[in-house]
């Protein structure tokens, strides 16, 4: 599997570390709620479809990124810089 | 009392030569990697600072004894000069002098040689002179640029001196018996 | 028997080589398959479950039955194809699964007791009793039914892994895939072009067929010459594409020195390639397929096509009285080309009523050959016609049941082919390997003109893909003639007729798993073991289907076909785990004082990527326990010396750098002073420990974090994550600056008196109190100092540029021993603090939060952190936690083991009784006696109880006291002092 960084571009998958699903982007404020403390750190999709993740480019810049990829295909839909995503 | 000796991460190795191509330990001169704060506009003055462009990602600047090689996300390493001071308001600056271990590779099958550690298409017309990545060289991640027509410099980091010459041997043995 | 005039081999470059222990001879561009044919060896292995007399099949890499084991030791090569072991000066192979010999196998006897070894034989007879399995049954299939085996003696690491990278990858290079290639290449385009043969040109070479009036192989040698010439182009011979794998990437398998005798020193055996390729065209041709009738595996029983192959290709005939029974025209090739060599042909019997004979032999349309007779060697074929049978004498019948495309690599991400009535077979589904266009024989094209054509096309729509433009390209002249072909699987009548023929599959039991229910084809794989050998059923699985499709009574294409998975042939997992065995498993971090470490006899232990002393041992000391406890002693009355460089050190700047540490740590950082350092506690967001260290305040902006030696890489990858992907906003720039500082741990009481010989400006407690830092001057080289201690004592850390750290360690060793210390190495390290109740990742094994070590307080309440709002959810702020406690044994036995569990003292010691377990333990000199850390239900309030540690690995048992962790100068009085 390859992604494009898009800081370094397509580059082997045995570069990036993978993190999980992209919902980790999206840290609750301290006083949000047990539902929402769960759902950020327990509850995850498990679609036979798209997801969205983080990987970091670990072996590479140190990116992290939030990556949406069809987890039947494998099929890389797009890739974006965590920092970008969140400003 | 005697002074501190300094030693090199491969303790001044005679170049070795396999086939075609020599691996030879590097003194890039003092590394300092410089990563711009925020809204920072650093260029100019490091270009009038230090005579080179400041690079783009996965490129490298200069020359033999000052070089500007991008080295990961909003991070440059500047090889060779002593940072100007001037620089120090626009970005972080961090002594890097002693963390890596430096070889160039050079020779005819100096590509062939890195297709074996390096998973990157290196072939001129992909990866020119002046350009440069952040990338694994076998298990190792490190940084490789092409500084010349058939010369690479590979940087890991320092503790790993002995596995980079160990990779390097064994993929210029390989590559020198084919011919 | 060789044939003048005939094959591309070298005459003039005589080879001898042995199999089973006989010499023989060959010539260059044999393969061991063709030059054992020419000497007339025609019975070269025993089947893998019934041990049947076998020949050579194929002429290929699908080849079922020719398997051998060439060379000896630790370079023994077991399962090689003869068909594709090229010949070389002194080759020596040997046949398998026979005992005590090729010709007289006492396991034959299992052929006679096939009634009982038929389908789902495994599943049958070896269910019962169970203990039976290990002990009995499967040491006697492994005996019995086996392939080669390894020499038994460690492979030298003679592989390699490598990369490509290309616009367009061409897999085979054939009509089509020559073609292909020369188009895309004729573009501009970066093409590399891969072969399973040592000779590029696929069926061309095998067959008498002109192109533009030239010879076939003539046509493909110019064109290789032609493509090898361009820059622009890579050939790899010898390589074959096993997988076809997400984003474009290619696994393939180079056999770079299987065709010389051993390999040259540092040189490899095979490298396994990855290709990165933007688009791909796979033309891999076809394979023939046999039929079945019985006793079809009689050796001397051939594919059609690999009979033309070993005449036309290595001048070999594979028969003097050469039968030929075929349902298609292709065959008939066979009877003419050896007709023409001056070959006997006995006769042709085609299963067609129609079928029109090409040349002057004897043919028998509307007939079948109903059995062979001959154990070791095909005597003769019995042929059934319409008005009777006949037998007739033959030493070689060349079989075709027809060509099946080879789709395989099509299939390699989920793909399934698709039925073509036309060739009565699968063909590959358009689209299954993104990127991957399909050319030729592979693509059901089997007319050499189709094959040229298609390879343009492939490449032209390829080109297309990449926005290239092909130029006009003149497809060759070549035969187009029609592949007229009547399906026939296998002939009526009684007997075993053979299927897979590695795993010994019959017809009947393709029939048997049928009437067993197993009619899901995916089921009678596994029930007849059809297709699982190391051949995948590459000549057998489609016929398999076509009669579990009748015997269901369904179409083939209802029945479907099984999944084909990477690799197309075998791999060696030498190959695939290349670069990685020895000094290429991991890299080796070493510190600076490495050397000198060594020099003074330190064993070297591994933790993590690095290597660190694990004592330093006098020559009069026979144990490390002597000399682990003597550095401790050092280090409480005099001064040690220990490199501390393999911490992780993290560079943290920038106008927000308070806030980041403030964010990430349980406490405060933005109130420390500069020049001064606080030990903080980090916490995953789940509210559990991560790690934890010091960090010193260098300036207004700038702070270095300690990280654990262990968790370096994923705290720094934490602190990218919260600066990225958290809070971008913030201004800071962290760099790991762990590799830029060689630092070294200098403790004891005469640590001050130490560094004041070796600064240039000597210290005192009053501008150096406990926790402070700061940058000094060693001998003019700029370091820098931090009053911190991991032993208890008053210690230092002392860092300078890691160039100077060999110089640096030597010196300081030497100071330490002229004050009655000296080095000391991580057994000591570890002594030193457990008894002080530091904890490491031993303790923080991911399960445990601040709280449970006792260090609730460090868990600010005035501001945001990770883990912080997690750390109060009532799972992990409860009573009933395992907590922090120190142990130390009370009973008879006074040992303490790590890993061993606490158990409720008199209680049988059981899971319902397990109180808590054992993390790190070491026998501590200054105490006398074995100390532990461990963690115990309530252990924070239960100081005084006495429980019981039982290992039940090693068979220890203690009486255990709890007791607070803090074992030697409660206080602190030592380390401030
Ligand atoms: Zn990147």
């Amino acid at each position: 599997m390859r992604l494009r960084c898009p800081i370094c571009g397509e580059r082997d998958r045995r570069e990036f570390y993978y993190q999980g699903a992209a919902v980790m982007l999206d840290r609750p404020a301290p006083d949000a709620g047990e539902a929402a403390w769960d759902n950020y750190l327990h509850l995850r999709e498990n679609p036979a479809g798209d997801l969205e993740e983080v990987w970091s480019h670990d072996a590479g810049c140190g990116a992290w990124l939030k990556v949406t990829r069809n987890v039947s295909t494998h099929e890389i839909k797009s890739v974006e810089l965590a920092r970008e995503v969140k400003q | 009392m005697a002074d501190l000796i300094a030693k090199t991460p491969l303790d001044s190795m005679e170049p070795v030569t396999i086939g075609t191509c020599t691996v030879t330990e590097a003194n890039l001169g003092t590394l300092t990697s410089i990563a711009p704060y925020a809204g920072a506009k650093i260029a100019d003055t490091f270009k009038t600072a230090h005579g080179m462009a400041w690079p783009a990602p996965n490129r490298a600047t200069g020359k033999d004894g000052a070089r500007a090689i991008w080295f990961g996300r909003d991070m440059v390493l500047l090889a060779g000069p002593d940072p100007d001071a001037g620089l120090a308001k626009h970005a972080a600056l961090t002594d890097q002098s002693d963390a890596w271990t430096a070889v160039t590779l050079g020779g005819a099958d100096a590509e062939a040689v890195l297709a074996r550690l390096i998973p990157l298409d290196l072939s001129p017309a992909n990866f020119k002179r002046g350009h440069t990545a952040r990338t694994q060289i076998q298990h190792m991640t490190g940084s490789v640029t092409r500084i010349g027509a058939d010369t690479f410099l590979l940087l890991v980091f320092r503790s790993m001196a002995g596995t980079l010459l160990h990779d390097l041997e064994r993929a210029m043995a390989s590559v020198a018996v084919r011919g | 028997m060789r044939v003048e005039g005939k094959g591309l081999i070298d005459r003039k470059q005589r080879l001898s080589f042995r199999f089973d222990g006989r010499t023989y001879h060959g010539f260059a561009g044999d393969t061991l398959a063709s030059a054992l044919l020419a000497n007339d060896v025609r019975h070269v292995a025993r089947s893998f479950k019934y041990h049947r007399p076998r020949g050579i099949l194929t002429a290929g890499s699908e080849e079922p039955n020719a398997l051998v084991t060439i060379g000896r030791g630790p370079a023994t090569d077991p399962n090689v194809r003869a068909t594709v072991q090229e010949l070389y000066d002194g080759l020596e192979a040997r046949s398998q699964n026979a005992w005590p010999s090729l010709g007289f196998d006492v396991l034959s006897i299992n052929d006679l007791a096939a009634p009982f070894l038929g389908a789902g034989f495994y599943y049958k007879t070896f269910m019962w009793p169970r203990a039976f399995w290990e002990k009995v049954y499967e040491p006697f299939i492994r005996r019995a039914a086996g392939l080669g085996a390894l020499g038994g003696e460690k492979d030298a690491d003679h592989y390699e892994k490598a990369y490509a990278f290309c616009d367009v990858l061409v897999i085979g290079a054939g009509p089509a895939g020559l073609m292909a290639a020369w188009t895309a290449a004729q573009a501009g385009a970066q093409v590399i072009l891969a072969d399973e043969d040592s000779r590029m040109g696929g069926r061309l070479n095998a067959e008498t067929l002109t192109i533009d009036d030239k010879p076939g192989a003539d046509w493909a040698a110019d064109m290789v010459s032609k493509l090898a010439a361009m820059d622009n182009v890579r050939l790899m011979p010898r390589t074959t594409v096993t997988g076809a794998h997400d984003g474009g990437t290619f696994g393939a398998l180079e056999r770079v020195s299987h065709h010389v005798n051993g390999v040259p020193p540092g040189g490899v055996k095979e490298t396994f390639w990855r290709i990165v390729a933007k688009r791909s065209i796979l033309a891999a041709g076809a394979i023939e397929r046999h039929i079945a009738f019985q006793n079809n595996d009689r050796p001397g029983i051939m594919a059609a096509g690999a009979v033309r192959a070993y005449l036309n290709r290595f001048g070999v005939s594979a028969g003097k009285a050469v039968t030929v029974f075929a349902n298609n025209d292709d065959a008939h090739r066979t009877a003419m080309d050896l007709q023409d060599a001056g070959v006997h042909i006995a006769a042709v019997i085609d299963s067609r009523k129609d079928a029109q004979a090409l040349g002057d032999y004897r043919l028998m349309s509307g007939a079948i050959v109903t059995g062979a007779e001959g154990r070791k060697g095909l005597e003769a074929i019995r042929v059934t016609t319409a008005t009777g049978t006949e037998k007739i004498a033959t030493d070689c019948l060349a079989v075709s049941g027809g060509w099946n495309p080879t789709v395989h690599m099509t299939c390699h991400m989920n793909g399934r082919p698709t039925w073509d009535e036309r060739i009565a077979s699968f063909v590959p589904t358009p689209g299954a390997i993104p990127g991957m266009e399909t050319a030729g024989a592979c693509n059901g094209a089997f007319s050499t003109a189709s094959c040229l054509s298609e390879g343009v096309a492939a490449a032209r729509s390829s080109l297309d893909a990449l926005g290239m433009t092909a130029p006009d390209i003149k497809i060759p002249q070549a035969d187009d003639s029609n592949y007229a072909l009547e399906p026939l699987w296998a002939v009526p009548g009684k007997g075993r007729a053979w299927l897979d023929f590695q795993n010994d599959v019959s017809v009947k039991d393709v029939k048997q798993a049928a009437q067993e229910n197993f009619t899901s084809v995916e089921h009678m794989k596994r029930y007849t073991t059809q297709g699982m050998a190391t051949d995948q059923g590459k000549n057998s699985n489609v016929a398999a289907l076509a009669l579990l499709a009748d015997a269901t009574g369904r179409g083939i294409p209802e029945t479907g076909t099984t999944t084909f998975r990477p690799p197309y042939t075998p791999v060696a997992l030498a190959a695939l785990g290349a670069g990685a065995q020895g000094k290429g498993f991991a890299p080796e971090r070493k510190t600076t004082s490495h050397a000198a470490s060594v020099a003074a006899g330190a064993p070297m232990i591994e933790a993590g990527l690095w290597y660190r002393p694990s004592h330093f041992p006098l020559p009069d000391e026979k144990t490390w326990r002597q000399s682990c406890d003597r550095e401790v002693g050092w280090v409480r009355n005099a001064v040690g010396i220990c490199d501390v460089s393999t911490l992780g050190k993290i560079d943290i700047q920038g106008p927000d750098a308070a806030k980041l540490l403030d964010f990430v740590y349980t406490n405060m950082f933005s109130t420390l002073k500069e020049n001064r350092v606080r030990y903080g506690l980090m916490l995953r967001e789940d509210g559990h420990l991560m790690d934890d260290g010091t960090t010193a305040r260098l300036g207004e902006n700038h702070y270095v974090m300690t990280t654990t030696t262990a968790a370096a890489g994923q705290v720094m990858r934490h602190l990218e994550f919260v600066t990225q992907a958290l809070h971008p906003e913030w201004d800071v720039r962290i760099m790991s600056v762990t590799e830029q500082w060689a630092q070294f741990a200098v403790a004891g009481p005469k640590s001050r008196e130490l560094l004041n010989g070796l600064l240039d400006d000597a210290i005192d407690d009053s501008k150096w109190p406990f926790m402070s830092c700061g940058p000094v001057t060693v001998q003019g080289v700029k370091g820098r100092l931090f009053r911190i201690s991991f032993s208890g004592e008053h210690a230092y850390e002392l860092a300078v540029p890691s160039r100077y750290g060999d110089s640096l360690f030597r010196l300081l060793v030497a100071r330490a021993e002229s004050l009655g210390g000296g080095a000391y190495g991580m057994e000591a390290l570890n002594v030193l603090r457990i008894e002080k109740g530091f904890i490491t990742h031993s303790e923080i094994d991911g399960r445990v939060t601040a709280q449970d070590i006792g260090m609730a307080r460090m868990l600010s309440e005035k501001k945001d952190f990770i883990g912080a709002t997690m750390a109060q959810r009532p799972g992990l702020t409860e009573a009933g936690r395992a907590q922090l406690v120190g142990l130390k044994p009370v009973g008879p036995v006074k040992q303490l083991t790590a890993g061993a569990h606490i158990y409720t003292d008199g209680a049988e010691p059981v899971a319902e009784h397990d109180q808590g377990y054992v993390t790190s333990v070491g026998f501590s000199p200054t105490l006398g006696h074995f100390i532990g850390l461990g963690f115990v239900t309530d252990g924070l309030s239960r100081h005084g109880d006495v429980l019981n540690m039982v290992d039940h690995v090693r068979g220890i048992q203690t009486r255990v006291e709890l007791c607070d962790p803090v074992f030697f100068d409660p206080k602190g009085e030592r380390t401030r002092g």
